[in-house]
């Protein structure tokens, strides 16, 4: 058993040597907009910072190492809880990397779901992302208005596979269920609400004096910088660099639909906000296309791959040699070939990469997971030199990190 | 002497209303839960879902509050890993009296699906815990649900005396 009174946290990455007239200043770990357990060390003269030493590790729960205990199917639903704001984008992430390496096909219409759950996934993050940043600079209006949207999204979701928060709804080969009968419907309802929704938005934001002051010319992140630093997503493409994997290397359905990859070469805060907003504008489009996809497509849900994936319920109830396969897959797991795989995919918040090396077991032998945000707190050690503490609220809100996916 | 005497309890007498000095401090406490944030994990923002728009925590008079001086429940909301459990002790303790703690969901139950080296298996073997809250992650409606039932035991409570010591498991 634990005793409580000898748990003694780790110091030895923080430097607390000083130099003269500075200032330590401790950010965190439980601090409210800090995003989660972000701990800055913050060195001040005055009100501005010459130094900062983001230190993580407070959400780290080894989710990489429980990986290597567990059947692949198991594993799903930990990933949920790595970027918990858009739980299906990680789930996907992990399915793709896995399919890639049995080599798997995926049914359309399993494909039509999946590509459906990541926008709506990405709707709720970017949401979510507003809500949480526009609270941290004061814009209370804002907050209450973007989780009133990103509920109906969460009902959505909750109508498709019963989860709120933590869906765990795509799996390997396919997608569990077909769709609920009212959601197109209702999704059809609520795209066509996002445009004045975000116009909204835009309305209290885009000209507010307060705003504009957190945000213009506020943590510039400069070309080299953002690339020096392994950023993506929004981080990168706020910095001038036209890349979304979506468009460079398209998984799933992303090739079949148009939409536009939006870029500013400002690389400050309120970039940023202008590209999370154009991007839930482009989603709404994907969302719509893909929604029309849907009709016409054949019922199948899950690969057939008898060797990894198990039959359809009706097989494993009537045909012997099904159910003697699912027993076999349930209790002892898929067995993928010798080899490793690495697959990135757009995640609301960057590149989101599963590595899995596979010696031909059951049980992954190494699964590593790229997460943008991780890459995404590091940069603060650059960026937050030369601003002032209200300054880093702002920054912290715009790089979107998320905790569960830093410390994994 | 007085020629005619009022009834005061009787209808249309003084707007009177017998109580306790217990039960009135109760009524107040119970309906002003200002709550630390304290959004650990996933189940942080399942908090923050509580306290917005469409589920309005403000209803029961919670009020999420930045400060553990000015809080006086702690919503342990997601995983406590062994790096962070320091800081929850501590934040408890600067916490005034009378001090309430709801762990929300099972990572901060018992550790939950993460039994690995690095997670505290339970707040409650670093904080004492009021209520146990179940779910990966629990809907906001149960966190609501959570809070009455914490109502109910505030009400309970003597008011007048200061709180019992409470035991870590």
């Amino acid at each position: 058993m634990q005793q409580s009174n000898r748990l003694r946290p780790f110091f030895e990455n923080i430097s607390f040597d000083r130099e003269d007239n500075e200032l330590v200043l401790n950010f965190g770990p439980q601090h409210p907009s800090a995003h989660g357990q972000l701990r800055l060390m913050l060195h001040l003269q005055q009100e501005q910072i010459t130094k900062a030493h983001p230190d993580i590790g407070y959400l780290h729960r080894g989710m990489e190492k429980m990986a290597e205990n567990m059947i692949y199917n198991e594993f799903m639903p930990t990933t949920d809880r790595m970027d918990y704001i858009a739980s299906s984008s990680n789930n996907y992430g992990f399915a793709l990397a896995v399919e890639k390496l049995i080599g798997l096909d995926v049914p359309r219409r399993a494909k039509v779901i999946r590509m459906l759950l990541l926008e709506v996934n990405r709707l709720m993050s970017h949401l979510f992302w507003l809500a949480t940043t526009a609270l941290d600079i004061g814009a209370m209006t804002v907050f209450l208005y973007a989780f009133r949207e990103r509920e109906y999204l969460m009902d959505l979701v909750e109508d498709y596979c019963g989860a709120r928060l933590t869906h765990a709804a795509i799996r390997i080969g396919g997608v569990p269920l077909d769709l609920p009968d009212n959601f197109m419907t209702d999704l059809r309802k609520f795209l066509d609400k996002v445009p004045e929704n975000i116009k909204d938005y835009e309305d209290l934001l885009d000209k507010n004096r307060v705003w504009l002051m957190r945000m213009e010319n506020v943590g510039v992140i400069s070309k080299e910088m953002a690339l020096s630093w392994g950023c993506s997503g929004v981080m990168l493409r706020a910095s001038g660099v036209q890349w979304d994997i979506r468009k460079e290397e398209p998984y799933e359905l992303y090739d079949e639909v148009e939409f536009n990859v939006p870029v500013s070469d400002k690389g400050d805060n309120y970039a940023r906000y202008k590209l999370y907003m154009a991007e839930m504008r482009e989603s709404a489009k994907i969302l719509y296309q893909v929604a029309d996809m849907y009709e016409g497509t054949s019922t199948e849900l899950m690969a057939h791959a008898p060797q990894y994936i198990s039959a359809p319920k009706l097989e494993i109830m009537t045909q012997n040699y099904a159910l003697m396969q699912h027993f076999v897959l349930v209790t002892q797991g898929m067995r993928p070939p010798v080899g490793e795989v690495y697959i990135p995919t757009e995640s609301p918040k960057g590149e989101l990469g599963y590595y899995i090396n596979s010696q031909g077991g059951p049980y992954p032998y190494r699964l590593k997971l790229r997460a943008p945000s991780f890459w995404h707190t590091g940069i603060l050690t650059d960026l937050l030199p030369g601003h002032y503490i209200p300054d880093v609220v702002s920054i912290i809100g715009t790089t979107n990190i998320v905790f569960g996916e830093v410390d994994r | 002497m007085a020629q005619h005497q009022v009834n005061y309890l009787k209808d249309g007498g003084l707007p009177v209303a017998l109580t306790t000095i217990d039960k009135v401090v109760n009524w107040g406490r119970s309906n002003s839960i200002w709550a630390l944030t304290y959004g650990l994990a996933c189940c942080g923002i399942e908090m923050m879902a509580s306290g917005a728009s469409r589920y309005d925590f403000d209803r029961f008079g919670t009020i999420f509050r930045a400060s553990p001086r000015q809080a006086e429940l702690m919503v342990v909301a997601g995983t406590l890993t062994k790096k962070h459990a320091e800081f929850i002790r501590r934040l408890y303790d600067q916490m005034t009296e009378p001090k309430w703690v709801i762990s929300m969901g099972s990572c901060a139950n018992t550790g939950g699906m993460f039994n690995t080296y690095a997670t505290v298996q339970g707040v409650d073997r670093v904080i004492p815990v009021d209520l146990y809250l179940p779910g990966c992650a629990p809907r906001p409606e149960t966190l609501q649900y959570a809070v009455m039932m914490l109502q109910q035991k505030i009400r309970k409570e003597p008011a007048s005396r200061s709180q019992k010591p409470k035991r870590l498991m």
